[in-house]
């Protein structure tokens, strides 16, 4: 069933900017429309782009936040979202505690 | 055109009704909807649209290009390693394979992690144990994983729990003693839930899940309120998500209030503004399914409570769409034309911000 959702109206995940778009929602209350908006001028695309496999692999590429098919060695996990908070300048709990560890 | 179209009923079952029959049907959904949560219908274009998405010859339909939303997950990522009986695969994988393969395989926006149980009075016995798999599995993966639980307060009573039932004293007409025993329960689980919050926040988890608000009544969703104030206060950067049990809170004690509010008998729309208030970040209506009635009332229902939902609200709204709600039939296997269809409608006519 989720996949049906996911298929038939999801944003595609890491896949595309599925996440990045969530991240907005969960960190800033933003609705939908404007977390959109807000992560397609942070990567410098449209807001059609967002969903557009052709431009966001290459980009999540680019940008090491992490892509569906992982490159052997590139960024996933921890270390995309790192960047990913970056990028939004956003806190990411997770992202947040690991960073502390290193500096104690 | 006349010709019979495909739809369900509210439990699964496979039916054919003629265009002016789901337009019927549609109009009465609304209707229902409107005079039980006190709001204005959708209109006739929306009414229009929905029976084009139910109409739509393919079995499954999507949204057009740019309407797509989130996808947060509720208990499903790690479904594929468990048996449960609403969904479970029972794959024989592990729970952080799951949810890899959740947000890998199946492109999901957000994962999630949570006891079997679904609970959280028994997380609080294993605490440790989910902390270890949830760090675990957040560093390895990229979407926003959550750690969702269901307040469940039925769990804190007799024989289950320590408090004395109240569906024993109220036939009894111990109201005043029913009512006692629900607060003393309320308590002890707010207690619970801003501790698991806690030590949640405290490990790194990314956002949080009150799923299925309000099963046990008003004053579950109260001790929930009152919880999510808190852990907002304590951890402002773990998200936290109020999805509830029913389009309408029961009244099982009937007098308890939130900041003045009374809580029984709230609709979606109402309860979204204390939702905001108390600081979550997203909040999941659940409206209820009508098993005797057809999937495009039920649809039709559902949209017209959401998009009122939707308007006032300041936060996302994500419609809870699993089994038995917003539409989706009260079947173990959910016909994938029907929630498609809901999806789709929820999308462009509920103007939903995720799902």
């Amino acid at each position: 069933m989720p996949v049906t959702h996911i298929v038939a109206a999801g944003m595609g995940g890491i896949r595309t900017a599925g996440d990045l778009v969530a991240w907005m929602q969960m960190t800033r209350r933003m609705k939908l429309a404007e977390a959109k908006a807000y992560v397609a001028a942070k990567l410098g695309v449209t807001v059609m782009d967002l969903v557009d496999e052709d431009v966001m692999y290459p980009l999540r590429k680019e940008l090491g936040i992490g892509t569906v098919t992982p490159e052997a060695g590139g960024p996933e996990g921890i270390l995309a979202k790192r960047r990913v908070a970056d990028l939004l300048e956003i806190e990411i709990n997770s992202v947040k505690r690991f960073r502390s560890r290193f500096e104690n | 055109m006349s010709e019979p179209i495909l739809t369900r009923m509210g439990d699964g079952e496979r039916i054919a009704m003629t265009p002016s029959e789901i337009r019927e049907e549609i109009a009465k959904g609304i209707q229902n909807a409107a005079e039980l949560a006190r709001i204005p219908g959708l209109t006739e274009n929306e009414a229009d649209e929905l029976f084009a998405i139910i109409a739509e010859p393919g079995r499954v339909v999507s949204v057009p290009h740019g309407h797509e939303l989130i996808v947060t997950d509720d208990g499903i990522a790690e479904c594929f390693a468990g048996t449960e009986a609403d969904g479970g695969s029972g794959v024989s994988i592990g729970r952080q394979a799951s949810v890899l393969s959740y947000e890998r395989a199946m492109a999901a926006d957000t994962g999630s992690l949570g006891h079997s149980d679904y609970s959280f009075k028994p997380v609080k016995a294993i605490l440790d144990v989910e902390l270890q798999s949830y760090h675990n599995i957040s560093m390895l993966t990229t979407a926003p994983l959550f750690y969702g639980s269901q307040p469940n307060m039925g769990q804190y009573f007799q024989p289950d729990g320590p408090f004395p039932n109240p569906a024993d004293l109220m036939p009894a007409g111990k109201i005043k003693a029913a009512q006692q025993a629900q607060e003393d329960a309320a308590a002890q689980l707010c207690d619970d839930m801003v501790y698991i919050g806690r030590e949640l926040n405290a490990m790194g988890c990314e956002g949080f899940n009150f799923d299925t608000a309000g099963s046990t009544g008003d004053a579950e969703f109260y001790a929930t309120l009152k919880a999510a104030r808190q852990l907002k206060r304590d951890a402002p950067g773990m998200a936290v998500i109020i999805g509830m049990a029913s389009e309408f809170v029961l009244g099982m004690h009937g007098e308890i209030a939130f900041d003045g509010q009374q809580l029984a008998g709230l609709f979606p729309h109402d309860q979204v503004k204390l939702v905001e208030s108390v600081g979550a970040d997203i909040f999941g209506p659940a409206i209820n399914v009508d098993t005797s009635k057809s999937f495009p009332w039920n649809l039709a229902k559902s949209l017209t409570m959401v998009k009122e939902t939707v308007k006032r609200a300041e936060i996302p709204v994500h419609p809870n769409v699993g089994m038995g709600v917003c539409g989706i039939p009260m079947l173990l296997e959910v016909p994938i034309d029907c929630v498609s269809r809901a999806s789709k409608a929820l999308a462009l006519i509920g103007r939903a911000d995720g799902l």
